[in-house]
């Protein structure tokens, strides 16, 4: 598997797929049994290399005696930075974070959010070149999740190299250029969120409403939710299902084609993986 | 080492904000209890009364914290994950283990400097003045603190590779033991098998010899440490903390983070 540089990656996969265990190995957090890995050309062994690479842990936690700022300065002292760059930069990241109320109070005293962005302040407070977050979503409610959308897209712009794993599939949908989909510690898949799915036209759906009763035999297919309807019906078949239901007195609402999703794709590779699992059981026994 | 320094610094207000240097109240109260009761019960001998009774606060209180804060240093942030986005930084473990080493022993210093402060308000106010003897009292201190180095040393090695509560058990029982060596190597190694007497000898040179730090009785009468056995300690505090953490780097490097 490859990232390429500049790009937004999304690494995702089901709870416990090794999507963490990866992005620990790529940190040196713990160590492969095999394989190798570089990161911006150097192996991952070399500790150095950390000046270009900003991380977020999974639910991060830090020094809870620290308020936000002092933490924040402690981390950039590894960086070489001067006493008036660093208290620059806390300043602006921590406004990025929207913490710049909160910097003066101990971090035992934050939420579980308010961490989160504390830990991505952490990790891009350097300019790294490249930026690994570990499950960024987690802990955030909808306007933290919005933010850091924006910040991950602001990264992009700048030209730096986003790689987050996330088993929010819309937000990898949203926000990555590729995707690898790991599940049971395999790759699985890696591309645009487009590629990886059948773009192909799977059918038509559509909606319409019926108040009254109708004997109709499509109706046996169609999906009811109150007085609306939902059919899905072949390509070819479409004139001719919508011909029979305006005979039965629907009022047909919408037509839309029905196209494969990044979430179908991730569904699939986790049922097939399931089914092996199984499969591997039953002949053990 | 700027890095290590880095990690000790905050490691000492790490140690200040969780009110590690509380200790010292307990330690006032103690010797001002000591220096009200020892006028009233001894007769002739209350500065040597003081300078032990202080000395072995200084020590036991310094022990409690170096093993269990020792301990605590790379367990707990391996138990509450702060590790994890300082091991992201330009950091090498070894520079991460010698400054949490770095800041406990800085925290100890200070800690065992406001001690061996107290002691001496308090021996001047038992004796009304100091002499020029009183100062080996300063030497027993700075033996307690080479000590302590040692202790932390020594828990920070087992807090590598063990839990917390057999990393606190296998350094107090290796700072008993360490208490005996010179025991260990007056025994009658003649009446012994060869192999045995071997074992025996060169494991009371592996072991830690920490009677060698204690000269409270010394202080106590204010007899003069000798210069030689101030070097001698303090280069064998030195060698010896370096040969434990370069283990304990060792451990620690290969060591997989949850």
């Amino acid at each position: 598997m490859q990232v390429e540089a500049g790009e937004v990656f999304g690494f995702i996969g089901p709870n416990g797929a090794g999507k963490s265990t990866t992005i620990k190995l790529l940190m040196g957090l713990i160590f492969p049994t095999a394989g190798s890995a570089r990161i911006l050309g150097k192996p991952i062994t070399d500790v150095e290399m950390h000046r270009d690479i900003g991380y977020l842990p999974e639910q991060p936690y830090f020094y809870d005696y620290l308020t936000a700022a002092e933490v924040l300065d402690y981390f950039a002292r590894f960086h070489d930075l001067t006493a008036a760059d660093r208290k620059d930069r806390v300043q602006r990241m921590l406004k990025k974070v929207g913490l710049e109320t909160a910097r003066k109070i101990q971090l035992r005293k934050y939420s579980k959010g308010m961490l989160q962005r504390v830990g991505l302040a952490q990790a891009i407070l350097h300019d790294p070149k490249v930026v690994i977050l570990d499950e960024p979503m987690s802990g955030l409610d909808p306007v933290g999740r919005r933010e850091l959308r924006d910040i991950i897209l602001e990264l992009k712009r700048e030209g730096k190299t986003v790689m987050f794993s996330t088993h929010i599939l819309s937000d990898a949908e949203m926000l990555c250029d590729r995707v690898g989909v790991i599940v049971g510690g395999k790759l699985r898949g890696v591309g645009a969120p487009g590629a990886l799915v059948d773009m192909k036209t799977q059918g038509m759906e559509i909606l319409f409403e019926l108040t009254g009763t109708s004997t109709a035999p499509l109706l046996s297919k169609a999906t009811r939710t109150g007085d609306r309807y939902r059919l899905q019906v072949a390509e070819e078949e479409l004139y001719a299902a919508i011909e029979q239901l305006r005979g039965a007195g629907a009022r047909i609402l919408s037509v839309s084609q029905v196209k494969g999703t990044l979430e179908e794709f991730f569904m699939n590779m986790v049922e097939a993986d399931r089914a092996q699992a199984a499969a591997v059981e039953v002949s053990g026994k | 080492m700027r890095r290590a320094g880095i990690v000790a610094l905050n490691t000492f207000r790490e140690a200040v904000r969780d009110r590690v240097l509380y200790s010292l109240v307990f330690f006032a109260l103690l010797m001002m209890a000591a220096a009200i009761l020892v006028g009233q019960i001894s007769i002739g001998i209350e500065d040597t009364v003081i300078v032990t009774l202080g000395l072995s606060a200084i020590s036991m209180i310094g022990l409690l914290i170096a093993v269990f804060i020792g301990v605590a240093l790379v367990s707990k942030e391996m138990d509450k994950y702060t590790l994890y986005a300082l091991l992201a930084k330009p950091v090498q473990r070894w520079e991460f283990l010698l400054g949490k080493f770095g800041g406990l022993v800085l925290t100890l210093a200070v800690n065992t400097a406001a001690m061996a402060l107290g002691l001496l308000v308090v021996m001047l106010y038992v004796k009304h003045s100091l002499q020029g003897s009183d100062a080996v009292v300063l030497v027993a201190v700075y033996f307690i603190l080479l000590k302590l180095a040692l202790v932390v040393a020594l828990a920070l090695l087992f807090s590598c590779f063990t839990t917390p509560l057999l990393a606190i058990l296998f350094t107090v029982g290796l700072y008993i033991v360490g208490l005996y060596v010179q025991e260990l190597r007056d025994m009658p190694l003649e009446v012994m098998s060869p192999a045995m007497s071997s074992f025996t000898k060169w494991l009371s040179y592996l072991l830690p010899n920490f009677e060698n730090f204690n000269v409270m009785a010394m202080a106590a009468h204010g007899r003069a440490v000798p210069g030689a056995l101030i070097l001698q300690n303090t280069l064998y505090a030195v060698v010896y903390c370096t040969i434990v953490l370069t283990a304990a780097a060792a451990v620690f490097s290969r060591r997989n983070l949850k």
